[in-house]
């Protein structure tokens, strides 16, 4: 006969307002194995914890039930005081009284009855509970970043100079991501080149990172602590050991049609090129839609021009598989396409950009050298009209539903980067609403419009007609009810951010969600907003959700602190509570491994005595590093060959009979 | 190439060239439209509010009609192509105005959306196709400048319409071209004429008109076409200097089938 | 000007009949203005066309009634098309039409007003599109 300990929490009047705690105790001492039944106001304090451990050792019980709040409150406090006392903590067992009990019904004798009743249920599965012993697996003392942004180089920089090995992968030519196409950044109009670019220069030359670039995932294996991945390293067709980065042969490149992606299409690049001067790797890529090379075969002048013999036409994409603790996914966003907002004639007009092609035109390395001119006629603007909120807080099918949450701080960067220029232009915000909390961002924003003498129209524009080398903006001032128009030069459209176009994708290769926008989900948006329902997967940057350059870096050393907690720990212990197989009853059939969620079953081919002779045999075999124990697989085996540990069936059946009968 | 063809109280009055047109090029482009035998006037705007059913039955009686043919319905005025379209719409979505209008009607079967309906240009763009068009154009159009006016009602709302895009349409456009003349787009070309306010409050209408025309002109706009004789109404009620008539008659025009 | 006395229920059930009627919800307006901004109507309007909206929010039914916008929208679909929440505010400005004509002896339009408003070449889809919008 067990030796078990019943010990009921009043939690306040939490439990004991609703339960007769007397009753319950009179009941538990009435029900066999129990020899022990205690009640205290806080079970879950220092002297509560104690009475249990002394308890366990005094009256040397073998199990132990407390009848309290949820275990997901206090399971693991329990556990601990009862291996402190020298218990197996996978003898404990939680009845809920609290969430399931006190707090959802009102009439005390009732709740009474049920109080006890899950007590009983309890009682009966730890007198079927068997000590359990987790096991360990290693942890590879190496992280993945996959998108090189400021999000994705912030958190290997930190991981790296923790002490751990980090690789980016970069889909691009280059590191650097959106980030580096900004001309100033708010909220300090400091340069934004100024302050990545080192951090760029650090990520490639740290000991500890290693870059993966113009490279993608291919695929992702393994699990927390252990995952392997399969880089695909698209063919540069450029030698990056031998090439020098003299870009002789960007120069030379007679195919020159391609638009510069960098520069938002506003400027054109050769078939081999640097997507810009600071980028990393300074390695240049040949674009084989546009190289005559490849197109005609004939031309190959990048090849005989290069001083150091490193172009390479024959490369081949090649796939490098590593093996992982940690995964930072940080790929960050995009804007949408303006093809559907007719209205704004921005595939019609040159002068009516997006405001990332308005971050090119101004900043000093873009294609006018940092002045301000029209795109049409290269000529100065004298109006310019902002629009904020193109597709963002849309429900149509045209637009995105959120808020794009960086348009009202960049559009106020913009207007003022204009005026501190040039402060003859006349500059017009239109906003639906302006938003700006953040440290010092309202008044930045109050700034272009107290100090700057930018206009600010609470209102959106209905229209954009071009007349004659106009842009005559039909818009309406909605605090005074007036319709304008504005004879504007150029209009530039603040386009809602999306998520990219292939997270669902990557999502799916990592096992990782994402939500109706398609940015990654957060395990917890307050309280784990850094990590995916993975274990060992983590976010940072705006592929969770839109966010500017400060958010983005304190999410990105969130996410880094968050691997190299996992890395250090070298090992993990993992939940004993794992399926396991009955490979006598196990049929083979493996209809358990089409089920699983998390791939944690496979097949095995085992051999087993039948008969006296041995023969070969199919059954199921669980990965207990994989298995989450949710216990689908048990109740798919038609030959009931799988059980969980913990909740084995006849420990659930137990507690329904202590229920019911 | 066979349809049925529904084609409304003014192509039979007012706007007689419109249907003339359109009938002398189908048979030039081996298309038969077959009119429908008792249509009914389809209201001439589409009853907005959501418990109107009455005004909704004239074109379900076209649209049940071509379905139980088995044929696509082809209108040319765009305001009777606005309200069978979307009355087809609320036949297909929604349940409310599909079981009163089946209730009442009592057809051999019960209608439910199944006919499909298209525009005249539409049916030049999708069954015959723009190059085969052009093909077919004996008297090419060469050097005139013609602008589209599409007006409200072909448009939108875009959705249901699901005509081309709503702010920035090209199928006029590319039509002008089939015939062999240069399309002129000009900014007004989807802004409303005024529609019927001509009647209530012509001042208004007149201004509104007033805004395209000028547009029109500003981008040396030379001639107009129109696929609503409101619209053709309104515009000319306005102005002389820019001849306006009906895509079908350019039509027929390039086609050599206007006598 | 004296205060505009806001009572959220006062027009609960001719605001309430609006909604049935255009089957549109006035709440999903964020009062961005871009149907006024494109409304090539607007310039007769006394009330535009997002002032509407936010003042059937507010419960004041009857300035809208009473207004000429009602009678100046051309049912052109501008904003319904272009709304970023999605609104039919077409369907607005003829359910209020509605609420007005549909009474006994409030039609816009009559049958003796009609000669004088046509002149021959007008098309009988201006005079059928009158009479549905103007009449019942
Ligand atoms: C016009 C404009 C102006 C802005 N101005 C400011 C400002 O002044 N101040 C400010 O704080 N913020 C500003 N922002 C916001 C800023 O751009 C973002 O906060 C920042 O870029 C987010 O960084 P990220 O690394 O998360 O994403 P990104 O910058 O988008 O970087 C993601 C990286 O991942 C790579 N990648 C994507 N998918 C994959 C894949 N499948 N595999 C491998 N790699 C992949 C991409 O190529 C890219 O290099 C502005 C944004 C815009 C549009
Ligand atoms: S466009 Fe739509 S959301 Fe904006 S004010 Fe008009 S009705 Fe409201
Ligand atoms: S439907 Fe009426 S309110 Fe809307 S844009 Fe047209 S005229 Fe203006």
């Amino acid at each position: 006969m067990q030796r078990i300990g019943v010990f009921v929490c009043w939690c306040g009047t939490n439990i004991a307002g609703t339960v007769d705690i007397d009753q319950v105790k009179q009941a538990a001492e009435k029900i066999p194995g129990v020899v022990n039944v205690q009640d205290y106001q806080y079970m879950c304090s220092e002297v509560g914890q104690n009475l249990i451990k002394n308890a366990i050792k005094e009256q040397k019980l073998d199990r132990v039930v407390i009848a309290s709040c949820s275990p997901r409150m206090h399971e693991a406090t329990f556990r601990k005081a009862a291996k402190s006392a020298g218990l197996n903590p996978y003898l404990v067992e939680i009845a809920n009284i609290r969430e399931q009990c006190s707090w959802v019904h009102k009439n005390k004798e009732e709740a009474t009855e049920k109080a006890i009743a899950l007590v009983r249920a309890a009682v009966a599965k730890a007198t079927l509970n068997t000590e359990l012993v987790p096991g360990e697996i290693g942890v590879e003392p190496r992280a993945l970043e996959i998108g090189g942004g400021i999000a994705g180089i912030q958190t290997a920089l930190d991981i790296a100079e923790a002490g751990y090995k980090v690789d980016i992968i970069e889909k691009t030519p280059s590191i650097g991501g959106k980030m580096a196409q900004i001309d100033k950044t708010f909220p300090t109009l400091d340069c934004s080149a100024c302050i990545l670019t080192p951090k760029m220069v650090d990520a490639s030359t740290h000991p500890n990172i290693n870059l993966y670039t113009y490279s993608e995932v291919e695929a992702v294996q393994g699990y927390v602590g252990n995952f392997e991945v399969t880089i695909r390293q698209k063919a540069r067709s450029v030698n990056a050991d031998k090439c020098t980065g003299c870009g002789i042969c960007t120069d030379k490149c007679p195919s020159k049609k391609a638009e510069s992606e960098f520069d938002e299409g506003l400027r054109k690049r050769g078939a081999i090129y640097i997507p810009f001067p600071q980028a990393v790797p300074n390695v240049p890529v040949i674009d084989r839609e546009e190289c005559l090379k490849f197109k005609t075969g004939k031309c190959g002048l990048c090849e005989r021009v290069c001083p150091s013999g490193a172009i390479e036409f024959n490369q081949e994409d090649t796939l490098v598989t590593q093996k992982y603790g940690a995964i930072v996914v940080a790929t960050g966003y995009d804007l949408i396409n303006l093809d559907k907002f007719g209205e704004y004639p921005y595939t019609e007009h040159p002068d009516v950009i997006t405001s990332l092609e308005f971050e090119r035109l101004t900043s000093a390395a873009g294609p006018t050298a940092g002045k301000f001119l029209r795109p049409s006629n290269g000529n100065k603007p004298k109006k310019v009209v902002f629009v904020q909120c193109v597709g963002s807080r849309d429900k149509s099918s045209r637009g995105k539903t959120y808020c794009s949450k960086i348009c009202c701080m960049y559009t106020a960067k913009h207007a003022m980067l204009i005026k501190e220029k040039y402060p003859e232009i006349e500059v017009y915000v239109f906003y639906i609403d302006v938003r700006t909390p953040g440290k010092n961002f309202d008044e930045f924003q109050r700034r272009a419009v107290e100090e700057y003498g930018v206009n600010y129209i609470k209102g959106m524009v209905g229209k954009v007609f071009p007349e004659g080398d106009k842009l005559q903006v039909h818009g309406v001032d909605a605090l005074s009810s007036e319709t304008l128009i504005i004879d504007a030069d150029m209009v530039v459209l603040a386009a809602a951010t999306k998520a990219k176009d292939d997270a669902q994708e990557l999502g799916r290769k990592l096992s990782i969600s994402t939500d109706a926008n398609n940015f990654f989900t957060e395990a917890h948006p307050k309280l784990r907003p850094v990590e995916t329902h993975s274990a060992g997967i983590y976010l940072a940057g705006a592929c969770q959700g839109p966010k500017d350059i400060p958010e983005t870096v304190a999410q990105s050393s969130a996410a880094a602190a968050k691997a190299i907690g996992l890395l250090n720990k070298g090992k993990l212990v993992n939940n004993p509570c794992v399926s396991q197989v009955d490979e006598q009853i196990c049929s083979g059939c493996l209809a358990c491994t089409k089920m699983c969620p998390y791939e944690a079953i496979s097949s095995q081919v085992i051999e087993v005595k039948e008969q006296g002779k041995i023969v070969k045999k199919t059954v199921a075999h669980v990965n207990e590093a994989l298995c989450q124990g949710c216990g689908g697989c048990t109740v798919t085996c038609r030959a009931g060959a799988l059980d969980l540990k913990g909740f084995m069936n006849r420990q659930i059946l137990a507690e329904v009979d202590a229920i019911c009968l | 190439m066979k349809f049925s063809y529904y084609p409304g109280c003014t192509l039979k009055t007012k706007a007689q060239e419109l249907e003339k047109f359109a009938l002398n090029s189908a048979a030039a482009l081996g298309v038969e439209l077959e009119e429908q035998k008792e249509w009914q006037c389809c209201g001439a705007v589409y009853p907005l509010a959501e418990d109107e059913i009455g005004t909704k039955l004239s074109s379900v009686r076209a649209l049940a009609e071509a379905a139980q043919k088995n044929e696509k319905l082809i209108t040319l005025c765009a305001a009777c192509h606005h309200v069978i379209k979307r009355v087809n719409e609320d036949m297909k979505t929604k349940d409310d105005v599909k079981n009163k209008v089946n209730n009442y009607l009592q057809l051999a079967q019960d209608y439910q959306g199944e006919a499909e309906v298209i525009h005249y240009l539409e049916m030049l763009r999708d069954e015959i196709g723009f190059d085969k068009l052009a093909e077919k154009v004996t008297n090419p159009l060469t050097n005139r400048k013609i602008g589209a006016y599409y007006g409200c009602l072909l448009l939108r709302p875009a959705e249901t319409m699901n005509f081309d895009d709503p702010e920035n349409p090209s199928i006029i456009e590319e039509f002008i071209k089939a015939l062999g003349a240069t399309p002129v787009k000009y900014p007004y070309r989807t802004e409303c004429c005024g529609g019927y306010l001509s009647l209530d409050n012509k001042e208004l209408a007149q201004e509104m008109t007033d805004n395209i025309m000028k547009s029109a002109l500003k981008n040396e706009v030379e001639e107009l076409v129109t696929a609503c004789p409101l619209c053709k109404y309104n515009l000319e009620n306005k102005n002389g200097k820019i001849a306006i008539s009906y895509f079908t008659e350019l039509l027929a025009e390039a086609l050599g089938v206007k006598e | 000007m004296g205060r505009m006395k806001i009572i959220p229920d006062a027009k609960k059930k001719e605001l309430q009949q609006i909604l049935e009627i255009s089957g549109e919800n006035v709440k999903d307006c964020m009062q961005c203005g871009k149907c006024t901004a494109g409304c090539p109507a607007s310039s007769s309007m006394d009330i535009l066309p997002h002032q509407v909206i936010r003042l059937l929010q507010l419960g004041q039914l009857d300035k809208v009634a009473n207004s000429q916008t009602i009678w100046s929208c051309a049912s052109c679909f501008t904003c319904t098309t272009r709304c970023p929440r999605n609104i039919d505010l077409a369907k607005l400005m003829e359910a209020v039409r509605l609420t007005i004509i549909r009474s006994k002896g409030s039609s816009r339009l009559k049958a003796d007003d009609v000669p004088g408003k046509i002149d021959p070449k007008m098309p009988q889809q201006a005079i059928v599109s009158g009479f549905r919008k103007y009449n019942k």
